[in-house]
């Protein structure tokens, strides 16, 4: 079974239609990347997946390990192990990020049934996550997001993302306003968190972003719905040619 | 952030408009007849076995208070408090006098106990290790406790020790007794008996409270405390307390307040003064959640208060800390004179409003010492239909060269038939003074609730976090095992707020 499965998807707000029939399988392990011009309904797709309120869905399905999520909360939704690397991150002020982690990492043990972690074991693996990450202690003592660069504020969606382990991780644009050292730090981080259990949507504009990392499949969307996907060279030939073409054939 | 789960573990534990306090003790008291006139007074103070000038003093203070008018200018509106209607003096009946804590009611010590409020010796014995929020275990704190059950104390813990270090801390009804000279001295002198309505009637039917001196150098080695416990129906809590620190001496004070679910209304009109002489330093915290009243605004206690502290001294400090989340009404401005040049005072406050409650609170910072500084630090958090006011006054006289303040009001709503309002004074009479003045109000928007939620967290637990955060400054002000105490009472607070 496949993990995710959009069926025919159809999304309004505020009576404009922004999804438009969209269909899409995600597989198990599986990289894809969704590429399009701006408007084309890329980041609208990664908030109805998440459960944003203010989408209207008005037809079709969105299906996780074969059942339908659209009646569950956005808690309930990650408690089942989505996640989006939001592209700009909330700050939170006053609340620290190691605080943010715990609060977010039990409450979703609780969804799911598992004991919450003790404080020693969460700091064991907050210390070892953040380590491997590059974050320092002192990152971690700062209250969520609250004066980041934007490269701090990414690499902590990613932290967040080691953290948490989801199974399937959804990055809007990611690369946005990153310089590319950050960028390199970013896709690196994402990497190591490869894995056969885990599935990936990566959100971009750019090919840039595929160079670091390699999707296994590439989906263009233009005007709400996929129009063409092909493998990793699918993201070059678009580096050359631009969107224009898919523009006009989905009109 | 274990204490926010444990918060919102407890709320979805209890039904909306359910206080966790709200429980009746049954012990038989003793009341006054109902009704106030001087043979009120005669009574309370015969009950008290007060002297002959404690009684004068009274009644000087009941007789101007025949000739003074309810103050109608707080944003607040409830109904007219009927005075003749509410007994001025109940408490417990016991033996008068306790050799230890073991001779105390045992129903008094298990509402005590059922409140959170071990009498923290038990605990203590007990090896209870405590933590901060990452873990870490907190160095052991020892905490006297004074215990106020309607109108009467019923215990006082570590009174031996202090009495070693040479601090008194007692009952005030005992002080009168025991120290009439230092009470003589110092009541009235912060509050005055004719200052207002409430104060003046305080003044004349106070029955308890209580009394803490520290005498020159002392630094006081534990945290001081008194829960005040309104129990009976009807019965108004006239609590006076009265804190001396001498020259260089400091102590730490904290108040926690709880009172059962009742429909009517209760009067809750306290009187605190705060004496710092030169480099003395007195920190007072109060947690204070009286009953708020249900959903529909029936019930809840009218908290009409009067705190002021008196930097009499040089470079001397007073320091308020206010962690308000019960009442119906809430009428209260700590204030800080600074007299002595050089003093300093400090507000930090988390105002927190739900269901139908009003909130009418902030502080007056009077600076009339040279080089005097104060700041000011206000959170105030609406929800329901309540609505919350921070007021507060900042005013420098002539001779307040170099005063300077720094004011700091935000507010936090949540929701849309909650109101915010901020009412500052700023008055400076002479050119060196600096006085700066910040002030901001916000909603939980919904992009930061939702960036929780995908995290997992559901509404309440985000909105716990977000207002947590959004009050961590005031909180971090707070003795910690307090702090922590108070985190869980905000988050209660604001139970059902989340629609």
């Amino acid at each position: 079974m496949s993990l995710l499965e959009i069926k025919n998807l159809h999304v309004e707000v505020e009576d404009k239609k922004i999804l438009n029939g969209l269909t899409l399988t995600i597989e198990k392990g599986q990289v894809a990347a969704i590429m399009g011009p701006n408007g084309s309904g890329k980041s609208t797709l990664s908030y109805v997946l998440a459960g944003k309120d203010a989408y209207n869905i008005t037809e079709g399905d969105i299906l996780l390990d074969g059942e339908s999520i659209l009646e569950l909360a956005p808690d309930e939704r990650a408690a089942k192990g989505i996640f989006l690397a939001f592209q700009y991150p909330v700050e939170v002020p006053g609340v620290a990020t190691m605080t943010f982690l715990r609060t977010a990492l039990n409450a979703q043990r609780k969804l799911r049934g598992e004991a919450e972690y003790s404080t020693p074991d969460f700091l064991k693996l907050v210390r070892e996550t953040s380590a491997k990450l590059g974050v320092s202690q002192e990152h971690l003592r700062r209250a969520v997001n609250v004066g980041f660069s934007g490269g701090e504020k990414k690499r902590n969606e990613i932290l967040q993302m080691a953290i948490l382990q989801p199974r399937l991780a959804i990055l809007d644009e990611t690369d946005s306003g990153l310089d590319i050292d950050a960028l390199k730090t970013v896709s690196e981080g994402v990497n190591r968190l490869r894995s056969p259990e885990r599935s990936m949507i990566v959100i971009t504009h750019y090919q840039r972003l595929l160079n670091y990392i390699v999707p296994d499949v590439v989906h263009v969307m233009s005007k709400g719905r996929v129009v063409k996907t092909g493998g990793k060279e699918l993201a070059l030939e678009l580096e050359a040619k631009g969107y224009a073409q898919y523009s006009d054939e989905a009109a | 952030m274990p204490a926010v789960q444990e918060t919102v573990d407890r709320v979805r534990q209890i039904d909306v408009d359910q206080y966790k306090y709200g429980f009746v003790t049954d012990v038989e008291s003793e009341k006054a007849p109902i009704g106030l006139s001087e043979d009120t007074v005669r009574y309370i103070s015969a009950k008290k076995n007060e002297p002959e000038w404690m009684l004068e003093w009274r009644l000087g203070a009941y007789r101007r208070w025949l000739t003074m008018r309810e103050p109608d200018w707080a944003r607040v509106n409830y109904p007219k408090i009927d005075y003749q209607n509410a007994y001025y003096y109940s408490a417990p009946k016991q033996k008068p006098e306790l050799a230890s804590l073991d001779e105390v009611d045992p129903q008094i010590l298990e509402t005590y106990k059922k409140l959170g409020i071990p009498l923290r010796e038990q605990e203590m014995l007990a090896g209870v290790v405590r933590r901060d929020q990452d873990g870490n275990v907190l160095p052991e704190r020892r905490v006297a406790v004074d215990a106020v059950f309607d109108s009467v104390s019923v215990a006082t813990t570590f009174k031996e020790e202090l009495k070693r270090a040479g601090v008194i801390f007692m009952p005030m009804s005992e002080a009168i007794q025991e120290h009439p000279e230092l009470v003589k001295k110092y009541l009235g002198t912060v509050v005055p008996t004719s200052d207002n309505f409430f104060a003046t009637l305080n003044s004349a039917v106070f029955s308890d409270g209580s009394f803490v001196y520290v005498p020159p150098g002392v630094r006081c080695p534990m945290e001081l405390s008194t829960y005040f416990r309104i129990n009976e129906a009807n019965t108004g809590q006239f609590e006076r307390t009265l804190i001396i620190a001498d020259k260089g001496a400091y102590v730490s004070y904290l108040e926690g307040c709880t009172a059962p679910m009742r429909d009517e209304n209760q009067l809750h009109a306290a009187v605190v003064e705060l004496v710092t002489h030169d480099d003395a330093e007195i920190k007072y915290s109060t947690v204070q959640n009286w009953y708020p009243g249900d959903a529909d605004g029936k019930g809840g206690i009218f908290n009409f208060v009067t705190k002021r502290g008196d930097c009499r001294g040089k470079n001397s400090k007073i320091s308020w800390t206010q962690v308000e989340t019960g009442s119906a009404i809430t009428w209260k401005y700590p204030s800080c004179i600074l007299r002595g040049d050089g003093s300093r005072g400090e507000f930090y406050s988390i105002a927190i409003s739900n269901g139908m409650q009003q909130v009418d609170s902030g502080t007056k910072m009077i600076h009339l010492g040279k080089n005097t500084t104060s700041r000011i630090i206000s959170k105030g958090i609406s929800a329901g239909k309540s609505n919350n006011t921070y007021r507060g006054l900042v005013t420098a006289h002539r001779k307040a060269t170099n005063a300077r303040n720094f004011t700091n009001c935000d507010s936090l709503l949540i929701g849309d038939q909650c109101g915010a309002h901020t009412v500052p004074y700023i008055e400076a009479k002479n050119s060196s003074s600096v006085f700066e003045h910040e002030a901001s109000t916000s909603k939980i928007s919904e992009d930061m609730l939702f960036y929780c939620r995908q995290r997992g967290m559901s509404a309440e637990e985000a909105t716990a976090l977000v207002v947590n955060g959004f009050v961590k400054d005031v909180l971090q002000q707070l003795p910690m095992e307090f702090a922590v105490e108070a985190q869980k009472l905000i988050s209660i607070s604001l139970e059902g707020s989340v629609g």
